[in-house]
This record gives C-alpha cells, structure tokens and sequence, in this order.
C-alpha cells in the first residue's frame, strides 16, 4: 500500500482502485479521487512551478479556487493545459504532466528566476531591455514569451465534441451547498421548475468536508438523501458538474456542464461539455464562500495550504498532506482542522492562533498569541518558525500546515454586471453589491451566514421571498439540527515585516511587490492589479486579492473599503473555447448554401465560387479547356450571339413591403 | 437580452437587428426650406445618452416586425417595446 | 529619474528604495492653459506632445476614474496601419512609425513588439480587395505583403487547411504590426508628461463646461473649477455624455465591444492574426495568453459588458482557423465603450464653441492611433490648424458629403 497518507472514512470507494500516472510514474487512489486527494494520499506534495520565479507548489485548496496545483491533463490531442488537479477527478488510466519547468519538477533550471528574484520585482519589464531598440523582438522577448506561460498544447486538432442548449426555470439556484440545497428543497417541494447546479461531481459543499455539521446526522448523509429527493421531483432539475459562468442581460445565465470530463474518452455521440444558456425568472447565488490564506515570510511551500481544504482532504478524500500537521489561524474555524485531524489519527504539531483568547485543547499544544514568521523546506514544508507572545522565537518540525484567514463569499456572479461589492464589516470581508443583476437574490456563505444553521435557513428564507415573488405559494422547510457556533475571527491579513510573503501564489505577487507598486503611485485597486499582476492568474484572484487589498490600505492610510476592490468578470471559472463554438465548427462553421439551379450546374461540371455562405457557379469547362479563360471566353461569345442564363439567388433576397406591394411583381417590375 | 414583442412575448434578442435611435421613424420633410440641414442632422447626429433610449429593433429572424425599444444604455433594463407602425400611426401617420 | 537596466540592478541591491512615483498626483490649480479632459492613452498623449512639440506649459490631464482606466487599459492591443483611403492611411502610418520609436522617446518599455499582422484571405473578391489595399499602402509608405496560401502554410502551419467551411487562400500581411501592452502605454505617457510639467489629476469627474458668450472657459468639476485657456475632449466612449453637458450632439453612438483572453500557455501564435470569413482577431500576449475579439455587440451600451450570442460567434471563428484551440480555456471577458463614428472615421477638431476642442469617434480602432492622436491633436491645439495627416478628421466632412474619404 503505497498511499500512505490516507485516512479512515471518507468518501472514497476502496473497493474500485484507479491506476494513473504523474509525470510519468504510476500511482494509484481510488473512485471519488481527484488528481489532488490522490497525490496526497501517494504523499506527493510539489506539484508545480509558479509562474515568475518557478517556486515549488502544492496544493493550496481542495476546489476550483486553486492557484497551485495546476498540471497538463491526459495526452495527445486531448492535452489539456492549465487543469486544476483540485477539480480532475480521477478515472482508471488518468495521465497528468507538471508543467511551466525545464527539466523535471523537482529540477526545474528556471528555478534560478527565484535567485535573482530581487532584480525581477513587480514591473521590472518596464524600466529595461530598451537598449538597443532592435533587441526587443529578436533577442529579449524571445526568452521572456518563451519562459512565460503555463501550460502547453498539443497543436492537433481537438478531437471532442460540444454541444449548445437552452433551459428554461423559474428558479436557478448556483451552488448545492447547505444554502443551495435548502432553497431547492424549499422551492422544489412548492412546485417551482428550479435549475440547481453545482460545479462539482459530488452536491453537497462544504457538508462534504465536515464532520459536525448537523447535530444528529452527517451532512453528507442529509445532501445524499435531499439530492435523492430533489431529483424525484419532476419541476426539479439537478446538474452537478455545471458551473455557471455567468450572468448576463434579463436572467440569462450561461453554464458548462462538464458531460464526460471525468472518463478518459466521452462515450460514442455524446460531447464533451454542453454549454447551457439557462433563461430564468429569478436566481439565486448560494456559493459559499473561499477561506483566506494568510501572508507570512515563505508562506508557499507545498504542504502549506488553507485550514479548510486540509479539513476537505481528511473528511471527504481520507487523506492528510502530512502526519504532522501545524494550524495557523485568526478564528475559531481554524481549530477544526486541528480537532478533526486529530481524531483522524493525524499529530498536530501545534495551532498557532494570533488571539490571545484562543480556545485551548486537551488533545493538542494551542499557541494563543503566536504567529507563524517563516517557514523551511525546498520542495515540502520542514519545519515553521513561531514568533511567540513574549517576542521569543521557535521552530516547529512539521510537513503540513494549514491556514486560516477567514472566509470571503463568493460573490463573483454578482459583480458581473459592474455592481461594486460593498464591504460587510461582521465578516471584516466584501458582500454582494446593492446593484447586482437583476432578479439574483444570495443566500448562505455567500452572503455572510457562516454557520450550516445558518445558511440552511437563509437558503429556504430567500427561496419563499422568491417564491412570494413568482406568486408561488411558500413552503415552510422543516430544517435539520444543524451547527451554529460563530467563528469570532479577529481580521489579521499579513505578519508584520514580511516582505517575500506571497499573496498571489500563481503569479508570484508578494507583499514586497505590493509595497513597491504603492512606493510608484500605482495606488488604485485597478492600478495595483495591472502593475503587480495581482489576481490577473488562471484563478482570477479569488484567493489573492484581499491580502493585496489589505496591505494597499494599510500603507495608504485607508480603510479596505475605501481602497475597494476590483470587480469580477466571466467566466467564473476558465472555459474550454471549443464548448463556446458547439457545433458551428469544421466545414460546419456556417451553413453551405445552395441556389435552386446548384444540382443542375453540378450536373453541367461547374466550377463554384464562395459568395458569402453560398455557392455560386463561376464557370462550366468543357472537354479539351484547359484555363478557366476558355471556358469563359466561350461563355462570354455565346451569351453575345444567343441568350445566357445567370442565377442571382446568391445575391440575396427582394423585400417588397407597402400596401400596393402586389403591383410590382404583377408588373414584373423587379 | 430578452425583448418582450407585444405579439410574440419574450424573444431572444438574437432574433433581432438593431436600426439604431428611434428618432429615425420621423424622416425630415424633404421639400422644407432647410431640408438639407434637416438630413445632416437626421443622417448623422444622434443624442446617444447614457441612461434611457429609444431604439428601433427588427424581428429579422421572426415576424419581420420593427420595433420602439426604450432601453437603459447603462444597465439593458428596457422598459417598453411597443410596435413601430403602433408609433407611427400614435403619431398621425396613416401607414 | 531615467529607466534604464543598470538603474534596475542598482535599486535591487539597495533595496528598491530609488524608486519615484511613476506620476505626481497634482492638485488641480485655478488656470491652465490647456486642460485636456481623459486620462486615457489619447489624453495623456496629448498632453505629452503639447509639452514636448510645441513647448507648452500649464497643462492638466483631468481623469474620472485612474488613468488608463478606459480603453486603453482594455483592448487587444493590436497595431497596425494597413488602411486603404488616402484620409487615414498616412496618419496611421505615422502613428506606427511612432510606435516604432515609442520606448526610447519615453524612456519607459511598452513593449511594442512588431511580430507581424496577418489577413486571411479567403476568395479571390478578398485578395483583389487586399491587393488593392496593399498597393495603397505601399504607396503611403507603409509595408505590405501579399502572401500565398503556400507561404503561409509555411510560417503558420498550424492553421486549420483541412476542414475548413472557408479554406485559406492567401493573406495580406504587414510585418511591422504587431501588439503593445496597454496598459504601459498609458503609464508611460502619463510618467514621460508628468516629467515635462504636466498636472495628472485623477478621481477629478467633469460635472459642466462654463460657457460665456459662445467660449469655454473651463470646467465644473468634482474638485472644484478649473479655468483653462483651450479646453481638449477626449474620454472616446464617453463623448456622447460629456459633450452633451455642452449642448453638443455628436455624429457617434457609443456601442459595446467585447474582448477575451485564455489562460497563459507557452508560445502557439508569432503575430496577430485575423479571420477574413467571420469577425475574428487574435494574438498571444508576452504572458502567454491568447488575447482576442471579434464583433461589435451591435446595439448602443454604456454598460462595458456583453452578451453570450457574441462571445459565441468569437469563439466560433477562433474555432473555424484554429480548431487546436477547442480546449484552451477561456480566462476572462469584458466590454469597452466604443466611440462609433457614422463613417467609420474619427474626428479630431475644433467645435463651433471657441476655446473648446474635440477628439473622439474612433470606433474599435483607437488603440493603434493613439500617438498619432496625441500628435495630431496637441498640433491642433497648439497652431489652431489640422494636423496635415488629420485633415479629413473634421466635423463638417458629414455635411459636405466627404465622409468615407
């Protein structure tokens, strides 16, 4: 058994194990894998390179947020760069790459960006390679294009098909988490057509990932049994593995379900993914919310990752990145991790809490008023430094670490139409806009209600105002026993005096850079975004762009919502062009059309010309002609001498309107 | 986009080609004395405002319809559509 | 302070504490003698050029937002000059011509990257079309090639040749096109003006013209009025709005363009390449993503978004020539406010209130035109006459019929 990081429990099949490779070594995990639970559980942790200084990274989350864990899925034609390994699911004889190196992952030559990471800061580019002119293009953007990207493709033609469709409801609920699940249920039961999709594989949310979210049964247990019945019901239509992308004039949503991401090949006529466009009277946005990493000196060793994804890993996947395992937090939701990993047989080498009125524990030593400086470890975490309350400094052996900031919710949909979010000060974190799309209403997390209590009874309070709303009658939930603790998280951004913290992950944005950008004037949100490259990665800065924000408002002497925030943009996640294009693709781009007299030229051997999406009969050799010219001079003299005929249907079309329309035809005016 | 169409209902927009500013319907008088500079202004200047609009809209692909859209430039919302032979004949005009 | 990459090493080994403000942030004062209004590429250009050709002092770029907040900082960075009529193509290829210079003028890398512009061509209507313009071109100055399927096989050959619904058949190419990055065309403007003297002001919003006896004498603004000598327009999708608070009816609607760019891959695409059968263009930014556009949304729109019919129909003509695309993922999409002229072509002019100036009307084609533009525009601003290669850039071409010139 090589998997030697997995834990009890969970939900995996291990009776259905799955064989894959990685970089080309064969590994094995099992049904209900993706690509990143089973790395870990294969104690793999480096899994990437960054972008810029070609750092060692690991997985930072378990979800489509991921900035890390970013490989080259399956091979040949069907290369897929870029792929989160946090969202692959597993399939027998998955097929991944590291990419963004040269040499090997762990040998990556462009490692030595990170040296002289000093002289590459935000917006070198700008201030050099000016001289001489005409190196620009021959000699110094050759090297930057060629060591700049991610991921490589194929070059051969994708093989997949794609489909298009329309869907119609009355509610479209996004997210089947807590929240989401108690709107369906509560909109299902009146009788609404409710669309409810969840990007991922398995509905449920976070009552996946933990272990006490109701007080008398599982989570996972109460989202099997509600998804059950929500798919019974015939006005309910349930997609999982569809995200919806975004949100668009008059209740227009587009979503990508991913059909057959998840087998190696997508079965005979069916697509790949079919984009959804998903006309709806009223939605709801119930997508939770994405835990805040915190910035510290060297913060982006694999192992380090967020407090909730580690909690994702043991409790849904039964797997720990590590069998010691430290905890750094600013709130209560930290100390989960550190308790469930605990009772999963995992060693918790201490929880680092920066409030002095910590929770303490039997099982485990709490840190209270300590704070994480830096950490050790080229291509794993080693050990962490802990700056303590009495200024005293230690160091703590550990392979994994989990962090804990906070939550921000994920209200990207609802900026898409430019509404800018306003800041919720409970929460210390950014809410919905006042003017977000038409007809959206937020529920759960996504909306600042933390707890499972309470985004079970703001998803059913927000669907009967909807149902209200459609003029449905409203159905009153009978709701679970659910968990209903606050977190008490004290806002804490940043460890004072770091300077090569990373905020941005993928793009190698640190704190330094963003003290830079405001050292230049680059000071605006939008500024500091374009200059740094903050939150400009394949994961759009859902995990970045608060700690950016944060540290801009500090040196500017502001509050964060007075700095404010950038805005969102579809897609919510990254979308293959091709389930954009469908079918209209090939010799199917556009239609080919055919005049009424195109069998009869055929029949004739003409010649045809593309006349828009026409065809249009240029000339008829005959025998013996060798040049089109002759065969046109010869058309030409013998339409001279007696009559040619022409088909002008390629033209287009004679709109005759007016109330004497019918003399002119009559008069064979035309 | 949705267009409500007051024989149709909701239709995508998709269906439709845009004709621009509904001030278009009322075509100068071509015999009056400052006809030319009638036309210039009719031809090539627009209000283009940054809120409500009146615009004309034709089903291309549906019922061959022209319609007056009033439309928010800022935000889409539109909040009439009515059909365009309607306004012409509100407006005293006998086709 | 002067860019160089020696100043780069010598900052890194002393902890990057040199560095200044890349643009002062001025306080508005009472008088300027030319205030430009539009912190844009066109505005700071202007600016820039107002100092550096013509000499002259007390000048203000005032911005609603932050700088390179409009078009300039959302576009697919595209630059060329290959334009068939006489009225543009010089003033195009005098705006590459600086381009090609852009940097070293500056002092700051925008990184203008001439890989080449290619248009398919797809019948033989197109290539008569091309070839004409081609020749016109050549006869401006400018380069052009007309090249053969076969050599574009060569220097492409990842184009889709095999099941094409509109087979390639030939292109018009200019090699000196290519791509900049935006958004340090404006801050490289905005740091080479504020060098020369001049006042950026940003988060400065125009609320009116104050207008006596048929002159502008300044403006209303959120941070007070500020008087000026020439008062220059220039915010292009805006124009409509700002210049109705001068009772000024424009022939421009403000339309809404998408654009795209996918996630960074390593080097596919060497230029910029369009599609000659649908409304598609595309190159690969030095990041790595593919940055690419196509058609207007087609209805006016001052809300800088989209809709999905057109982000389709891009895709599909990404898919029609390249079809290795279909799983690169698309990153991110966002709309800008074109400034749709009747005709096509922009208007850099004086309005018939004295004292007050306009530059707009540059459809979906701005970004290339923006050094041209701050040239041309600070020539008019500065003489009072147009600029030789802006001559047909002028309100009254509509009445006199000489549009489409």
């Amino acid at each position: 058994m090589s998997q030697i990081n997995r834990l009890g429990g969970g939900q995996i099949d291990r009776t259905k194990t799955l064989n894959f490779k990685f970089d080309g070594k064969s590994f094995q995990g099992h049904d209900g894998d993706t690509l990143a639970s089973a790395l870990l559980a294969n104690n793999v942790r480096l899994m990437g390179r960054s972008f810029k200084y070609h750092r060692p990274r690991g997985v930072l989350t378990s979800g489509s947020e991921e900035p890390n864990a970013i490989i080259e899925l399956r091979d040949g034609a069907r290369q897929e760069p870029n792929t989160r390994a946090t969202t692959a699911e597993l399939f027998e004889g998955l097929t991944a790459k590291s990419q963004n190196k040269i040499g090997s992952l762990r040998f990556d030559f462009m490692a030595i960006n990170d040296r002289f990471s000093n002289f590459l800061t935000a917006g070198f580019y700008y201030k050099t390679f000016m001289w001489p002119a005409a190196f620009w293009e021959r000699v110094y953007e050759p090297i930057i294009r060629k060591a700049a990207g991610l991921g490589s493709i194929s070059f051969e033609n994708d093989p997949d098909e794609y489909d298009r469709g329309f869907l119609y409801c009355d509610l479209l609920i996004i997210g089947a988490g807590p929240s989401g699940l108690a709107a369906a249920l509560t909109a299902g039961r009146a009788g609404a057509q409710v669309i409810l999709a969840d990007e991922d594989y398995t509905m449920g949310g976070r009552l996946n990932s933990e272990r006490f979210s109701f007080v008398d049964q599982s989570g996972a247990d109460w989202a099997v049994k509600t998804v059950a019945e929500l798919a019974s019901l015939p006005n309910v239509r349930v997609m999982a593995r569809t995200t919806v992308l975004g949100a668009f004039d008059h209740g227009i949503y587009g979503a990508l379900e991913r059909v057959s991401d998840h087998i190696a090949v997508p079965e005979a006529g069916k697509p790949r993914q079919i984009l959804w466009k998903i006309y709806s009277k009223r939605s709801l946005l119930c997508a939770g919310a994405t835990e805040r990493p915190i910035a510290f000196e060297n913060n982006d060793r694999p192992g380090i990752m967020l407090a909730g994804a580690m909690r994702s890993y043991a409790n849904r996947w039964a797997v720990t990145a590590a069998h010691n395992v430290a905890i750094f937090t600013n709130n209560d939701d930290g100390h989960k991790t550190a308790t469930d990993l605990h009772a999963a047989g995992v060693s918790i080498a201490a929880v680092v809490d920066i409030r002095q009125n910590a929770p303490p524990s039997q099982d485990y030593e709490v840190i209270a008023g300590g704070q994480v400086v830096n950490s050790t470890g080229r291509l794993g975490l080693t050990s962490i430094d802990i700056s303590l309350p009495d200024g005293s400094r230690r160091t703590l052996p550990c392979g994994a670490l989990g962090m804990s900031g906070g939550w921000n919710p994920n209200i990207h949909i609802t900026s898409h139409h430019r509404g800018h979010p306003v800041w919720n000060e409970e929460i210390a974190a950014f809410g919905p806009p006042d003017n977000g799309p038409v007809g959206l209403s937020v529920a759960g997390a996504a909306l600042g209600n933390f707890t499972t209590a309470g985004a079970l009874a703001s998803g059913s309070s927000k669907a009967n105002t909807i149902l209200k709303n459609l003029g449905i009658k409203e159905n009153k939930l009978a709701l679970p026993l659910a968990e209903d603790a606050p977190a008490n998280m004290t806002p804490f951004w940043y460890v004072e005096g770091c300077s090569r913290a990373w905020l941005d992950q993928q793009n190698d944005v640190t704190v330094k850079d963003v003290k830079l950008s405001h050292q230049e004037n680059f000071v605006s949100v939008e500024h500091l975004k374009r200059y740094t490259t903050l939150g400009m990665a394949t994961d759009q800065g859902k995990t970045s762009n608060m700690g950016g924000l944060a540290i801009m408002a500090e040196l500017t002497g502001k509050t964060i919502p007075e700095v404010g925030t950038t805005i969102f943009r579809p897609p919510y996640t990254p979308t293959a062009i091709g389930a954009f294009a469908g079918r209209d693709r090939g010799t199917d781009f556009r239609p080919t059309r055919q005049s009424p007299s195109h069998k009869w030229a055929t029949e004739q051997g003409a010649v045809f010309v593309e006349v828009g999406m026409w065809l249009r009969a240029q000339w008829f050799p005959k025998a013996g002609e060798t040049h089109w010219r002759e065969s046109v001079d010869r058309e030409v003299v013998a339409t001279r001498k007696s009559v040619g005929i022409c088909d002008v249907t390629t033209l287009g079309k004679i709109d005759v309107q007016g109330a004497d329309f019918c003399y002119i035809p009559q008069q064979n005016l035309l | 986009m949705i267009i409500n169409h007051p024989i149709l209902g909701p239709r995508d927009s998709a269906e439709f080609t845009y004709m621009g500013d509904a001030a278009l319907l009322d075509r100068p008088d071509w015999q009056a004395k400052d006809a030319l500079l009638q036309f210039i202004d009719y031809g090539y200047l627009r209000d283009n405002p940054a809120g409500p609009h009146t615009e004309l809209w034709y089903h291309e692909q549906g019922d061959r319809s022209f319609l007056v859209i009033t439309r928010d430039t800022t935000t889409h919302e539109i909040s009439s559509v009515k059909l365009a032979s309607d306004v012409a004949r509100g407006r005293g005009r006998s086709k | 302070m002067r860019y160089s990459g020696l100043r780069v090493i010598k900052e890194a080994l002393t902890g990057h504490k040199g560095w200044k403000p890349t643009w002062r942030d001025a306080t508005p004062q009472n008088h300027y003698d030319f205030l430009v209004i539009g912190g844009g590429g066109h505005g700071l250009a202007t600016a820039y050029y107002l100092a550096r050709n013509h000499g002259a002092k007390k000048i203000a770029v005032i911005e609603k937002g932050w700088i390179g907040g409009g078009n300039v900082g959302r576009n697919t960075t595209i630059v060329r000059s290959n334009y068939l009529l006489d009225g543009n193509e010089p003033f195009y290829e005098h705006s590459l011509k600086l381009w090609e210079g852009l940097e070293q003028d500056l002092n700051y890398n925008a990184m203008v990257s001439q890989r080449g512009i290619l248009n398919l061509v797809h019948s033989d209507a197109q290539r008569d079309a091309f070839t004409r313009r081609g020749n016109a071109m050549i006869l401006n100055g400018a380069d052009a090639d007309l090249m053969s399927t076969k050599d574009i096989q060569k220097r492409y050959p990842f184009l889709n040749v095999t099941d094409a619904r509109f087979p390639i058949k030939g292109g018009l190419a200019q090699h000196r096109g290519g791509t900049v990055r935006h958004d340090a065309v404006a801050w490289g403007y905005a740091r080479a003006a504020d060098q020369l003297g001049v006042d950026i002001i940003q988060n400065c919003e125009v609320l009116g013209f104050r207008i006596e006896s048929g002159k502008c004498l300044g403006v209303e603004t959120s941070r007070g009025y500020i008087g000026a000598s020439k008062v220059a327009s220039c915010v292009a999708g805006s124009s409509g709005r700002l210049m109705a608070k001068a009772e000024m009816r424009l022939p421009i609607e403000s339309h809404v363009l998408q654009a795209f760019v996918t996630e960074g891959l390593k080097p596919i695409l060497p230029g910029v390449i369009t599609f000659g059968a649908g409304h598609f263009y595309c190159s690969q930014s030095d990041k790595g993503g593919i940055v690419f556009g196509g058609d207007l949304d087609g209805y006016n729109s001052y809300a800088q978004r989209g809709n999905l019919p057109v982000v389709e129909d891009v895709c599909e003509g990404a898919m029609a020539i390249f079809p290795m695309l279909g799983r690169v993922r698309l990153l991110r999409m966002w709309g800008g406010i074109m400034d749709m002229s009747m005709d096509g072509s922009p208007i850099i002019d004086q309005t018939h209130i004295d004292s007050l100036y306009f530059n707009g009307g540059w459809c979906y084609g701005g970004f290339k035109a923006t050094p041209a533009s701050g040239w041309c525009y600070a020539h008019l601003l500065a003489t009072d006459t147009p600029h030789e290669f802006a001559t047909a850039f002028r309100f009254d071409r509509f009445a006199k019929g000489q549009n489409d010139r």
